[in-house]
């Protein structure tokens, strides 16, 4: 008797009771807390918090949890929850010039105003497997040597080099960015959109693409002018009020990259710049972000198209979101027995067809 | 051919005045005018970076040109191209216009049969009956000497000269008003070309086509053009009569041209 | 019982405040893809999230909803989608085309013909016709705008050439009214004359492509051919073995390790009617409603 495809609601209540034992794992192990995530997994709540476009480090470390640590599907549970978030408004532009910041490094300048500060960075740990952290809570680690945070006003490298005119000027269209999460995708995107597209964008998906221009798809020849991690102030206008309050504080990631100049006869050449700004630390990303922000620019800055994927605006922006791309991967999976069974029908038929006709030429 | 008849004789096909197209601080071509009557083949000549590839891309609305007009005799009357907007100028490009290119993989599906690429045009104005589409597309490779046996094979099957000779059925198989060809027989040998010119020649005097073609070789104009256009760093530097102009060239320039391929 | 956690069948209002408009619009230009600002849905794209979407811009509390998938409504998505709604909009639910007032499908047009007052809503992987001819989007949508539908026929022209047919056997292109092309979202093409003059209101949702298209009642929809080759809907050439419909879909199933087949209405109402109607087939045995339970 034909059976198969009853018992759809059993299986699917039976799946999830299996899927939370699953998660939950060997009872006889401590569960892990939000705040252990949140503490000591803090990039990858970063990265859920950055492609999931929404700062708040507990939901991102709960959504690492009942994920299991896909990401992927963190940041997807992450969206899921921001669209039922109301929506009170737009707060000012953050000032990254009076970042309290943990990490600044240019590569372009041995020493600017500010001074390069190292931060917490993976760069010149050496990559051995650490066999003391596997001994856990034996020792706290020793504390690291302080110096007070750097509040004073930090100003851009890219500033520096536009005072001279050495780089393209960055000009202030006055339009309100576009927002991605309330109106659909149209193309071609303005600049504010594309950067808004890639700061959710899937880290791996900008990181290759960046890496692309770098061997030669679409070359931009960047300099990391200016790294810098650290918190910046949220400031929102209230409208009851007539001026902006502030209403707290999020860690962002900022990269500004200076590029290759153009210039012709008749204009003096000028580096141009690539930006990547995205939530928490997040170097990778912030970094591959402005090397792809600058190729999507070619037009623009009159370059010509190379063809290179990195330039094409529709092929990068169409393909970034990682949320949008799982989903329709993995849709197939889902049954597809119709348009099977019609290709199936087809194919019978062409075969008899063709049968057909070579035994009507024997 | 009937459609030349049914043009109002007294005016030109083609108006094209003061047309000028620079690339940043240098001349893609300045001040080009001239008239294009029903049924005339206008050759374009010069050496490369003389400006006469930026023209064409300029007259076809594949380039805006920085300033000019360019008036075309639509069956409902005279049209600035310039000021069509894009639905306009689409149309028209699958309609009275074709444009063959000097590379045929630009201008030939390589993914699509043969026949599916001498079909598309005829499709595209409405078409929608296969064996009269797969009738006049056979009609058509048999015309520019592609033996029928091979309507469905890809182009990329195909040699070089093949592939032209398909782009140009392609191209003529709805009978367009206006043809634009950029160095037709540009990447092809020697043999080949003449093989190819020669039946240029044969569709062009049949079907009474109004051509501008673009080429660096005065052999091609020689055999094909009514008229002649010489280009030096994007202006006209000479025009006439093909063979007045070949045979008494009065500018410098045009003197050099033709005692450089006098062997032809 | 409803999820008072969330408004009523999960989108607030100014979402569907704004899909409606949408649907609006693409009701006014039957067969135009109107780009809608797609929300991220607690399901996964790809999982029907369109059809979830435009579904919940039309529920009304006194709405009776059917969801099918593959034609069945207790296939695992169905039932999760199904299960969604309950929770979140309190709806009544059925498995009966004939009682439901709004149907949400993924692949199929059900058998029994739809009434005026229904709904049909589709979910769309690929809103786009011409996207396997055109990958881009800003061309696709000038292709649209000029009606420049030339490489729509050269795809069945190859076809033909190499196949004596037309050899595309679901999302079979249509063109609606003479104007659009349209992808009827991968129902098989059997399936496309349903489309056609339909008494019922059919709403197409792609919630990835962020795309919203429409079909009002009575509209005309012809599948593209040429006119020597004629379009033909197919199907297996059985009965139904359950039920012993003859002009139904069926899906084809192994049923042992020799490869024996049997073939079933893939409308699960359509067949469970029928049997409860009497209708025998071939291995089918005698309804008995009450056992089953």
């Amino acid at each position: 008797m034909y059976v198969a495809v009853k018992g759809g609601e059993r299986a699917i209540d039976a799946a999830h009771a299996w899927l939370a034992e699953e998660r939950r794992g060997d009872l006889s192990v401590a569960e892990m807390s939000i705040a252990q995530i949140r503490n000591q997994l803090r990039l990858a709540v970063n990265r859920v918090m950055a492609e999931g476009s929404l700062f708040d480090p507990d939901l991102a470390a709960l959504a690492i949890k009942q994920s299991r640590g896909d990401l992927i599907e963190a940041v997807f549970l992450i969206r899921a929850y921001r669209t039922t978030l109301p929506r009170f408004g737009a707060t000012q532009p953050i000032d990254t010039a009076q970042m309290a910041c943990i990490r600044r490094i240019s590569a372009t300048f041995k020493d600017l105003p500010g001074g390069q500060i190292l931060g917490p960075t993976f760069d010149y740990t050496h990559r051995l497997l650490d066999f003391k952290l596997a001994a856990e809570g034996q020792l706290p680690p020793q504390a690291a040597p302080t110096a007070p945070p750097v509040r004073a006003s930090m100003p851009h490298v890219t500033g520096l080099l536009d005072q001279d005119d050495l780089i393209q000027p960055e000009v202030d269209a006055g339009l309100a960015p576009p927002d991605l999460t309330r109106s659909p995708m149209e193309l071609p995107a303005a600049r504010a959109l594309r950067l808004q597209a890639l700061a959710r964008g899937d880290e791996g998906f900008v990181l290759s693409m960046a890496y692309s221009t770098q061997r030669g798809y679409g070359r931009t020849h960047a300099f990391v002018g200016e790294l810098r991690i650290g918190m910046v102030r949220v400031s929102m206008e209230i409208p009851e009020l007539g001026f902006a309050v502030e209403i707290g504080e999020i860690e962002v990631t900022e990269c500004e990259t200076v590029n290759q100049f153009k210039g012709s006869k008749t204009e003096p050449p000028q580096f141009t710049r690539g930006y990547g700004l995205t939530l928490g630390q997040n170097e990778r990303k912030s970094i591959a972000m402005s090397l792809v922000d600058r190729a999507l620019r070619w037009r623009e800055l009159g370059e010509d198209w190379s063809g290179a994927p990195a330039q094409d605006e529709e092929f990068v922006l169409m393909h970034a979101d990682n949320v949008q791309a799982t989903g329709f991967l993995e849709h197939i999976k889902l049954p597809h027995y119709v348009d099977f069974q019609s290709e199936l029908e087809m194919v019978r038929k062409l075969r008899a067809e063709a049968r057909a006709y070579k035994e009507a030429a024997e | 051919m009937t459609l030349i008849s049914t043009i109002a004789a007294d005016r030109p096909l083609l108006h094209v005045d003061n047309l000028t197209k620079s690339y940043g601080g240098r001349v893609g071509c300045a001040d080009v005018g001239f008239d294009l009557w029903p049924g005339e083949v206008l050759g374009i000549v010069g050496e490369s970076g003389s400006g006469k590839s930026t023209l064409l891309s300029c007259l076809a609305g594949h380039m805006a040109p920085d300033q000019g007009t360019v008036v075309f005799e639509t069956a409902s009357g005279p049209r600035d191209v310039l000021s069509l907007s894009e639905p306009e100028r689409r149309r028209l490009a699958r309609t009275d216009w074709a444009y063959v290119h000097q590379n045929p993989r630009d201008g030939l599906r390589m993914g699509v049969s043969a026949g599916g690429n001498v079909g598309e045009r005829l499709m595209a104005v409405g078409a929608r009956h296969y064996g009269q589409i797969r009738e006049k597309a056979s009609d058509w490779l048999g015309r520019v000497e592609i033996d029928t046996g091979r309507i469905d094979d890809r182009p990329s099957a195909f040699s070089g000269g093949m592939q032209q000779r398909l782009q140009i059925a392609r191209n003529l198989v709805t009978g367009p008003r206006l043809v634009f060809m950029d160095e037709p027989t540009g990447g092809l040998d020697v043999s080949v070309q003449a093989r190819l010119l020669d039946l240029l020649r044969g569709l062009v005097r049949q079907m009474g086509l109004s051509v501008i073609i673009v080429t660096h070789d005065l052999a091609v104009v020689r055999l094909l053009a009514d008229r002649l256009m010489v280009m030096k760093s994007g202006r006209v530097v000479e025009q006439g009569l093909t063979d007045q102009v070949l045979d008494d060239p009065q500018h410098a320039y045009t003197q050099l041209l033709v005692s450089s391929v006098l062997q032809v | 019982m409803t999820d008072q956690a969330y408004n009523f069948a999960y989108l607030d209002e100014q979402t569907k405040r704004m899909i409606r408009r949408a649907l609006l619009k693409a009701v006014a230009i039957p067969g135009y893809q109107v780009p809608f600002a797609s929300r991220e849905m607690p399901m996964p794209y790809g999982w029907g999230t369109g059809g979830v979407q435009v579904t919940a811009a039309c529920l009304t509390p006194d709405d009776v909803l059917k969801v099918i998938d593959q034609g069945a409504d207790d296939t695992t998505n169905a039932v999760s989608i199904r299960k969604f709604f309950q929770r979140t909009a309190g709806v009544e639910v059925t498995q009966s085309t004939a009682l439901a007032s709004v149907i949400q499908t993924r692949h199929r047009i059900p058998e029994t013909a739809l009434s005026a007052g229904q709904i049909l809503v589709y979910q769309v992987p690929i809103p786009e016709p011409l996207r396997f001819l055109e990958p881009r989007e800003t061309e696709t949508r000038k292709m649209h705008e000029l009606e420049e539908y030339g490489l729509m026929h050269v795809k069945l022209y190859e076809d033909i050439a190499r196949h004596g047919q037309i050899a595309t056997s679901y999302a079979y292109p249509v063109k609606v009214e003479g104007r659009y092309v349209m992808d009827p979202s991968p129902i098989p093409k059997f399936d496309n004359p349903k489309l056609s003059g339909s008494a019922a209101l059919q709403l197409f949702g792609a919630g990835r492509e962020q795309r919203i298209y429409a079909l009002p009642p009575f509209t005309d929809v012809v599948s593209l051919d040429f006119d020597d080759h004629p379009f033909t809907p197919t199907k297996a050439n059985h009965d139904c073995d359950l039920c012993g419909a003859s002009a139904s879909y069926l899906d084809e199933v192994i049923i042992d390790d020799q490869g024996s087949r049997m073939f079933v209405c893939s409308d699960t109402d359509f067949c469970e009617t029928r049997r409860e109607m009497g209708h025998v087939g071939r291995l089918g045995t005698p309804s008995n409603k009450g056992a089953q339970a």
